[in-house]
């Protein structure tokens, strides 16, 4: 019988969760707003246009709901080298609370939740997950994002 | 954009209006670009092709982006989105249309708001589901 060769153990496991990377603030510009919404080929008036988003419930533009994923966050990395060099995203989980405007300043931090070792088709995957807290310069989080990440 | 949607219209097992992607390799470089995410597999083929992939492969996060955009244009201009979520289960390729489809899985009142729990997914030419997700969204009332 052969035995899938495992590499991450528990101490590891105990190692990487609750690691948490330092706060990192961006300035959201209008025009990376602007830029993400042509890029996905949304042209919803709200991510786009100024002057029509003035007249929306909002009262100005906003971003588009996976906007945050593009500004910067800082994670710690994990005490020991995972030996495997390819890289795939598994999935993504967003809780919305507040809109993301034009002139905020957003605050990420991401704190490694849970790691784990499965076998599939492409062999021994260690499967991350990370959750990122975004917050306002008025204190509202204004999303949270749990990301699942696949090294291979 | 559609027109609004109301809590009074939607019903449990309601199918949602399908919105489709037409990916290329330049939207892929775009959306590199507007993201921040460089990683090679999803503009340099020979890259790819080095890490076990057919060729490049769309961002997980820009198919994310289309089901964001899916769930926005349904819920209109006075819905909001609470949540949404997707597992990239298959790769999807620039060249290959991509629908996102989904169905209304539940209504309920929470705090106030009339909330909507769908079941989303974007299915590639052959109608596989490469990407399955669900979303919650609040609806004005009339």
């Amino acid at each position: 019988m052969s035995t899938p060769t495992t590499f991450l153990t528990e101490e590891m496991r105990q190692q990487a969760i609750g690691l948490e990377g330092p706060p990192v603030t961006t300035e959201i510009e209008k025009g990376a707003i602007i830029r993400f919404a042509q890029a996905i080929e949304d042209d919803n008036p709200v991510f786009n246009d100024e002057e029509a988003a003035r007249k929306s419930q909002y009262g100005g533009l906003i971003a588009p709901p996976t906007f945050l994923r593009s500004i910067r966050s800082s994670r710690r990395e994990v005490p020991f080298d995972i030996p495997f060099n390819n890289a795939l995203d598994g999935g993504s989980d967003w809780e919305y609370f507040e809109p993301v405007r034009p002139g905020d300043l957003i605050t990420t931090v991401s704190r490694i939740t849970d790691m784990q070792e499965r076998s599939g088709r492409m062999g021994v995957m260690i499967i991350t997950s990370t959750v990122t807290t975004y917050t306002n310069q008025f204190d509202q989080v204004v999303a949270t994002q749990t990301t699942t990440g696949i090294r291979y | 954009m559609a027109e609004q949607v109301y809590w009074e219209d939607v019903s449990e097992g309601m199918e949602m209006p399908p919105l489709v992607k037409n990916p290329t390799t330049q939207q892929l470089v775009r959306y590199a670009g507007a993201s921040g995410d460089f990683y090679q597999i999803h503009y340099d083929k020979d890259f790819a092709q080095g890490n076990q992939l057919d060729g490049v492969i769309l961002h997980g996060a820009l198919k994310n982006a289309f089901l964001g955009q899916f769930m926005t244009e349904w819920m209109g201009p006075l819905g909001a989105l609470k949540r949404l979520a997707c597992q990239y289960r298959g790769m999807d390729f620039p060249g290959n249309t991509i629908t996102a489809k989904g169905k209304v899985l539940r209504t309920y009142k929470s705090e106030g708001q009339n909330l909507v729990d769908c079941e989303i997914w974007l299915e590639n030419p052959e109608g596989q589901r490469t990407t399955p997700g669900s979303a919650t969204v609040a609806l004005p009332s009339r």
